[in-house]
């Protein structure tokens, strides 16, 4: 027998001297320390490492929630426009009534007037002094001129001021039935707000009638207030009973005089026996301050507009919501709608190519030689009395929109089609159709979801443009839209630049964190397409 | 190459038609603008509409309409904006307003956009490129109107050195004429300015960092020799053909800032046409701008062919 000395002979191992290394062990691959993500997943986190994108699609949240809110916080309709309050600027009466005073005060009304003589400065503050609400928010300079006045040379002071545009409107007319008259009062008498002020009349004061604001004793036909030896204004309020009667026959057939009820609030320094109207040929003119009389007209709101008026009347604050409401959601549409159509169509003409190709490239061709305002225009011809401007105005927008998603799906569908996945899922038979769209398709859907992102602000900004230039009218349909606010504010420019300033930020807001978020979502999900611009 | 280009111009010329005609149809389906029996012209209007075939059918009308433009140039009279003057003409009259501010603001802004493009594209990643392409990318998302009316707000209000809209008149070479033009040219310059910016920045950067560049340095030329001779003429293949498209876009101007700062061009001259409506004076504009646009695209695809011989060999195959 042959007895193994040597470990290092292999070649006679008895069976017995085998045994099993890992009969019962189980066998598991090491498990990953890491977790694993998705495609998605790291393009998000590439996405967040890019600070100025996050912060771009902070801006478009904060946009769209202020386009979404505005129009329900401010409880003024966009179609409300007011005929005196416009291109006023923003006014919040709680913080003008604490700040006014202060030059940082945003909301205050602020108008400043510059070379006010000392006569038109009373004339401001007795403005205040009738309705309490006192237009003079700050002088904020003032200088001296010498004048000639009768031969002889003088000092005259001017004063620069800021008013409230709001407060300085002071007292208007309005002539008002008796039912009016009476619900005026009864809202005087709910809300012990004073709207009705007590009437003047024109022979009292020089015979002046167009100026609602005189109820002191005035100089001269201009109306230069006159005051007393304390320098206080003396009023001229008419005291004669007359005016708020007026003679009908009655039943009897006889001459009668009726009175015209007033039973409310009376200013303070009211005797008892000021009139408050002056009845004239079935109606009561009367003189209300514009202010709380705009609180009575729309139900004890007061004017607090955030972002001022426009010349048209209407509340900006309301109006860029709802404005930037339209833009965003028709931008939405028109980039889904031509992201479906520019996909098939670039499937199609990816996958198939040749002949096919080389035709639908010519009617692509054809179709963005065509300017886009063209296009535009012959729709709004055609179609907007059919089928309604905003339908027509998304035809527009889908004719020729397409061929950019259109000519990105068809490069990448050149890309995939010729790879080994999809040879081998035509091998087992999936029809073109599957392949289209359910192996080539996926494969492109990152470049042409962020190339979408980018779409959006270009849609924005063609309807903006269209709507500025007044081609296409979306004001009877939304009250409003941020191209036709712009082009109001560019009317009245000078006088309130508020009107074009705000919704100009916005729209440049909108479209610059547009553009950075696309960029960012872009080189996300395409590093490797970072910093190439197209 | 020649037989590359006689297609391309075959073919847009064929484009043209087919859009032109298009137009027309669509166009001529609505119904033509109304005259008033008390109109002293009203029988002339009748007898002309009739001689053009408005009872006829749109193809006949087509055809109608492209003999009188081959044989007499004629693209019809105007409805409404000038009643009875010929489109053609208030065309032709409208052209130097549009081409004259175009042309000044691509004039200045061309060579400042490059430079700046350069510039950032050099200092690549430094503060430097940081705010010449922060700006550029604020300047390119912002629609034009919104600086349109900053420039018209500070310097024509505040600052009072301009006046608000371009001067009346046709004497365009005035240096008064000149100043009433300079906010419209501002506002137009920001686009083009950062457009070209943007082009030439990406351009050469990729350049800069291609291999050759490499190679030409391990040659032994300095950096400034590189830069010069191999990597702008390199970028220039880009940014050249869209040079020359910018010179034929020069006709077709910008209709929001025309309207902006009443520049009496083109670009109003349409506006207008639309508003009144004008359907004559709309065709005419339509077949302008499609011809401009069309003729920008193939002269910017020519030139790419013209520049780089390596696209020449491309298209060939």
């Amino acid at each position: 027998m042959c007895v193994i000395m040597d470990n290092n002979v292999y070649e006679h191992i008895p069976a017995e001297q085998f045994e099993f290394q890992q009969l019962n062990a189980e066998l598991h691959d090491q498990k990953l320390e890491t977790k694993s993500r998705g495609y998605f997943a790291d393009a998000m986190i590439r996405f967040k490492k890019n600070k100025s994108s996050v912060v771009a699609a902070w801006i478009i949240l904060f946009l769209v929630m202020f386009s979404i809110i505005s129009p329900l916080v401010s409880g003024i309709s966009v179609r409300h426009m007011d005929t005196v309050y416009k291109s006023h600027p923003p006014f919040i009466k709680a913080v003008a009534d604490k700040f006014s005073d202060k030059n940082w005060c945003f909301w205050d009304g602020g108008y400043t007037h510059e070379s006010q003589s000392e006569s038109q400065l009373l004339v401001w503050n007795a403005i205040g002094e009738e309705t309490g609400l006192n237009p003079v928010n700050r002088v904020l300079g003032e200088t001296i001129q010498k004048e000639k006045y009768r031969g002889q040379w003088r000092d005259v002071k001017y004063y620069t001021i800021e008013n409230n545009k709001y407060y300085e409107r002071g007292v208007v007319y309005r002539t008002v039935s008796y039912e009016e008259f009476q619900r005026i009062q009864d809202f005087q008498n709910e809300t012990g707000v004073q709207v009705i002020y007590p009437y003047v009349e024109a022979k009292d004061i020089n015979d002046i009638k167009d100026n609602p604001n005189i109820w002191y004793q005035v100089k001269d036909a201009k109306g230069t207030p006159a005051v007393d030896a304390e320098g206080n204004l003396i009023p001229a309020y008419s005291t004669n009973p007359s005016l708020l009667q007026y003679k009908e026959y009655d039943d009897n057939g006889e001459l009668v005089t009726v009175e015209v009820p007033y039973n409310s609030l009376r200013i303070e320094n009211d005797p008892g026996n000021y009139m408050y109207g002056y009845v004239r040929s079935g109606s009561v003119t009367i003189r209300v301050c514009y202010f709380t009389y705009y609180q009575y007209v729309n139900e004890g709101r007061l004017p607090n507009y955030v972002f001022g008026t426009n010349s048209l009347g209407q509340d900006l604050f309301t109006a860029i919501g709802v404005g930037a409401r339209f833009s965003l959601i028709f931008a939405v549409v028109v980039s889904a709608i031509n992201l479906c159509i520019g996909a098939v169509y670039g499937a199609i003409q990816g996958y198939y190519g040749g002949a096919i190709d080389l035709f639908l490239d010519r009617v692509s061709d054809i179709l963005s030689g065509v300017p886009f305002i063209v296009v535009a225009t012959l729709f709004k011809l055609h179609l907007a009395a059919k089928v309604g401007i905003v339908p027509s105005f998304i035809f527009a927008f889908i004719l020729t929109g397409w061929i950019g998603m259109a000519a990105l799906t068809r490069k990448q569908f050149y890309r995939f089609k010729g790879q080994e996945f999809v040879l081998a899922a035509r091998t087992l038979g999936a029809s073109d159709w599957r392949l289209m769209f359910k192996h080539v398709f996926p494969n492109s859907l990152g470049t042409i979801v962020t190339s979408c992102a980018l779409v959006i602000p270009g849609v924005i900004n063609s309807e903006t443009n269209l709507t500025y230039l007044g081609i296409i009218n979306l004001q009877e349909v939304f009250g409003t839209s941020i191209g036709v606010l712009l082009s109001q504010g560019q009317t009245s420019m000078t006088s309130a630049p508020h009107a074009m300033l705000f919704p100009a930020i916005f729209i440049a807001l909108l479209l610059i964190s547009f553009n950075l978020f696309g960029n960012g979502l872009r080189d996300a999900f395409n590093p490797s397409m970072r910093g190439v611009e197209d | 190459m020649l037989k590359y280009v006689i297609q391309r111009v075959v073919l847009m010329l064929i484009t043209l038609f087919i859009i032109t005609g298009m137009c027309f149809i669509l166009i001529r389906m609505l119904p033509p603008a109304t005259v008033s029996p008390e109109d002293p012209h009203a029988e002339i209007v009748e007898l002309r509409r009739e001689a053009l075939g408005y009872n006829k059918p749109l193809l006949v009308q087509f055809g109608i309409f492209l003999k009188s433009v081959f044989t007499k140039w004629d693209w019809g009279v105007s409805d409404k904006l000038y009643v009875g003057r010929d489109v053609f003409k208030m065309l032709y009259q409208k052209m130097p307003a549009t081409v004259l501010v175009n042309l000044y603001s691509i004039l200045i802004s061309i060579p400042i956009g490059i430079i700046l493009g350069i510039i950032a594209a050099l200092k690549k990643n430094t503060w430097i490129d940081h705010t010449i392409s922060t700006l550029t990318m604020v300047v390119i998302s912002v629609p034009s109107f919104v600086y349109a009316f900053v420039i018209q707000y500070l310097f024509s209000y505040k600052l009072g050195w301009f006046p608000f809209l371009m001067k009346a008149g046709t004497d365009y070479f005035t240096w008064e004429m000149f100043v009433s033009m300079v906010p419209a040219i501002m506002s137009l310059s920001f686009g083009v300015i950062a457009g070209f910016t943007r082009t030439t920045r990406a351009e050469l950067t990729e350049v800069l960092t291609s291999e050759f560049m490499l190679l030409a340095r391990t040659k032994g030329l300095t950096k400034a020799q590189a830069t010069v001779r191999h990597a702008f003429r390199n970028c220039m293949v880009v940014v050249l053909p869209s040079i020359f498209g910018s010179f034929i876009g020069v006709m077709s101007g910008s209709l929001i800032i025309e309207k902006i700062f009443s520049i009496p061009g083109v670009g109003q001259l349409y506006i207008n046409s639309i508003n009144a409506p004008d359907y004559p004076m709309f065709i005419m504009n339509t077949f302008f701008y499609t011809s401009i646009g069309l003729a920008a695209s193939i002269v910017v695809d020519l030139s790419y062919g013209f520049i780089d011989p390596r696209i020449r060999m491309g298209s060939k195959k």
